[in-house]
């Protein structure tokens, strides 16, 4: 097989699709062909999704009501009776308000319930810091037993959703609120756990991205091909268990590392990329993009526009790594 | 429905003394640990494992058991003791409690310990995990019941009326709580640190049916138990208890909640509590 899945790429990023709605898609397919899903969500059924799902299987669907704790407890208890279990809730309660429940009652207890949170990143937009799940994928990373992935865009998310149907670990699933481009192709794309994708070629850098961030990070690697520079993108879909070969290759065969993700710099994607070149002795100049703090209230495009995630906050952070080699 | 004899009586008043014992023993091998909440705890676990409970000692795992979830996790020494005497676990394990490579962990923990329904002692979490269990009985259609005890302390955790509310709601009357209300936490005494009382008009406002037994009372435990049969709604036992019950010196003392004994009050209470037999 290729490693470069650029033939996996739409032709044009014209079309628009929150990851929340693949989230939402695979649902469906999971409630008609599975008898054992199951899904409980915290009254946020309509804007995680879910609610796609309670369309199909109404008797396999629970609200909690607000009240995430008892949520991820009553996913737990469903699951020990051999349920497959997903609840999904705002990212920013589950993973922050139900993250002791997590901790023991799904990690230490080791039972393979499957947490979605929704409305992850500043991408949120306008209700603000108080719903934008900034420190998610840290909180996540750092417990033992958990798996945590971030799709680019609303088909990863449908792939990633079926895949973890029938997975048999505890796992963070993260989406987005907002509309973003359909990036890959549905026909040929492969969801495969725990592999990076590398999406463009290039030797000059490479950008390591996860979630809407891939998406402005190949626009970037395009911005940059026409003035010569090649840029090596990689969709990590994977956080944990990160694909530490994919990194490694890259550091070696390109001059700069570049991790984009939408959430703190602190133990996110880049914190994760650092380890691996860290442990392996790699010296290569490597640059975090993400937030370094709370954002506020917006348009997710202004709030993108203000907090550097764009094509062009990339190609001159790109351009000024190289220039300083 | 199994009948109570008064030899059956005498039997499970017996076993509860072992496991008072056994409690007792093996905190203070361990030199730490819950005593207090083991001892008021006991006579409502013998009841539960060695009367009402459908469960198979041979197969602990068996599909059809009854489930039983220590939400009051910390109490999991009188528990502990239960297994051992069921055979479910060794009972030269209950010598290797909280040590290194122990299959007796310091809180319940499922993956290893044989019997352990799910991983408990953060309190209010067994309580939720057994109402997605009930749960999942109901969507079924299965008969089993799903018995959990909590601690009246631990109903100051939020996530017990979440949870509360939502059995309520779901009218999920496969499932039992039992509440070992001692009126002691770790600080002190519930009436001082945060009154949770009254208990029972709290659980029937969320739609539960309860009752108020002395829950050192073998017969009244076991009726309670038998009555929640007939509920078409969940059941709440309100167990009054005595922390520390059975050794004079621990009864309604709050700092026997999470401190062993040391080895010559073991040896007296053990005297009190008729020792080993």
């Amino acid at each position: 097989m290729r490693e470069v899945k650029s033939d996996w790429l739409r032709k044009s990023f014209d079309e628009m699709k929150p990851t929340r709605d693949g989230y939402g898609k695979a649902l469906e397919r999971l409630a008609k062909q599975d008898k054992r899903i199951v899904v409980v969500d915290a009254d946020l059924a309509s804007s995680t999704r879910s609610l796609w799902f309670a369309k199909h299987a109404p008797e396999r669907f629970f609200y909690a009501g607000i009240s995430e704790q008892n949520a991820v407890g009553l996913a737990v208890g469903l699951a020990l009776e051999g349920k497959k279990a997903f609840v999904s809730s705002f990212a920013i309660f589950l993973t922050g308000r139900a993250f002791e429940i997590i901790r023991q009652s799904v990690c230490y207890n080791n039972v393979p319930v499957k947490i979605v949170g929704s409305h992850a990143g500043i991408l949120t937009g306008r209700d603000g810091p108080t719903a934008q799940a900034t420190e998610d994928i840290a909180i996540m990373r750092c417990l033992p037993r958990m798996n945590v992935i971030v799709p680019a865009d609303a088909i990863e998310a449908e792939h990633a959703t079926l895949f973890l149907g029938d997975f048999e670990q505890p796992c963070y699933l993260r989406t987005n609120r907002e509309p973003t481009p359909l990036i890959f192709d549905e026909h040929s794309y492969r969801f495969e756990f725990g592999k990076g994708l590398q999406l463009t070629e290039g030797s000059d850098a490479t950008i390591i991205a996860c979630g809407a961030l891939v998406h402005i990070a190949i626009d970037a690697s395009r911005e940059l091909a026409k003035k010569g520079i090649g840029v090596r993108v990689i969709d990590m879909h994977t956080i944990k268990p990160l694909d530490g070969r994919i990194v490694e290759k890259a550091a070696r065969e390109t001059n700069a590392i570049i991790t984009a993700e939408d959430h703190q710099v602190i133990g996110g994607l880049g914190s994760a990329v650092a380890e691996v070149l860290a442990e392996k002795k790699i010296s290569v100049p490597l640059k975090r993009i993400g937030l370094h703090g709370f954002a506020e209230s917006g348009s997710p495009k202004d709030l993108y526009k203000k907090y550097g995630f764009t094509k062009e906050r990339l190609a001159s952070e790109i351009e000024g790594l190289i220039m300083s080699i | 429905m199994r009948r109570l004899t008064k030899k059956k009586i005498r039997e499970l008043e017996e076993i509860a003394r072992q496991i008072r014992v056994l409690s007792l023993q093996m905190t203070s091998r361990a030199e730490s640990g819950h005593p207090g909440g083991s001892l008021s705890v006991a006579d409502i676990i013998a009841c539960l494992y060695f009367h009402k409970m459908r469960i198979n000692p041979r197969n602990p795992k068996w599909p059809e058991r009854d489930r039983f979830i220590l939400s009051k996790g910390h109490s999991c020494p009188a528990q502990y003791a239960a297994l051992a005497l069921l055979g479910i676990i060794p009972a030269r394990e209950l010598n290797r409690l909280r040590e290194v490579d122990s299959m007796l962990q310091g809180h319940p923990d499922r993956n290893k310990t044989p019997g352990i329904e799910t991983v408990s002692g953060t309190l209010g979490q067994g309580f939720s995990v057994a109402c997605g269990m009930a749960l999942a009985a109901k969507l079924d259609g299965k008969k089993h019941k799903v018995y959990v005890v909590l601690g009246d302390g631990e109903l100051q955790e939020g996530i017990v009326w979440e949870a509360v509310m939502f059995a309520g709601f779901r009218r999920l009357n496969n499932l039992v709580a039992i509440i070992d209300h001692n009126k002691c936490q770790n600080d002190g005494f519930l009436h001082e640190i945060l009154d949770v009382t009254p208990i029972a008009e709290k659980f029937r406002a969320f739609r539960w049916n309860t009752c108020e037994i002395d829950g050192h009372n073998i017969k009244e435990i076991v009726r309670a138990l038998d009555e929640a049969d007939k509920s078409e709604k969940p059941v709440a036992i309100i167990a009054h208890t005595v922390k520390g019950k059975g050794v004079s010196f621990m009864e309604h003392k709050p700092e026997w909640h999470g401190k062993a004994l040391p080895s010559d009050l073991l040896e007296k209470a053990l005297e009190e509590l008729g020792n080993y037999a």
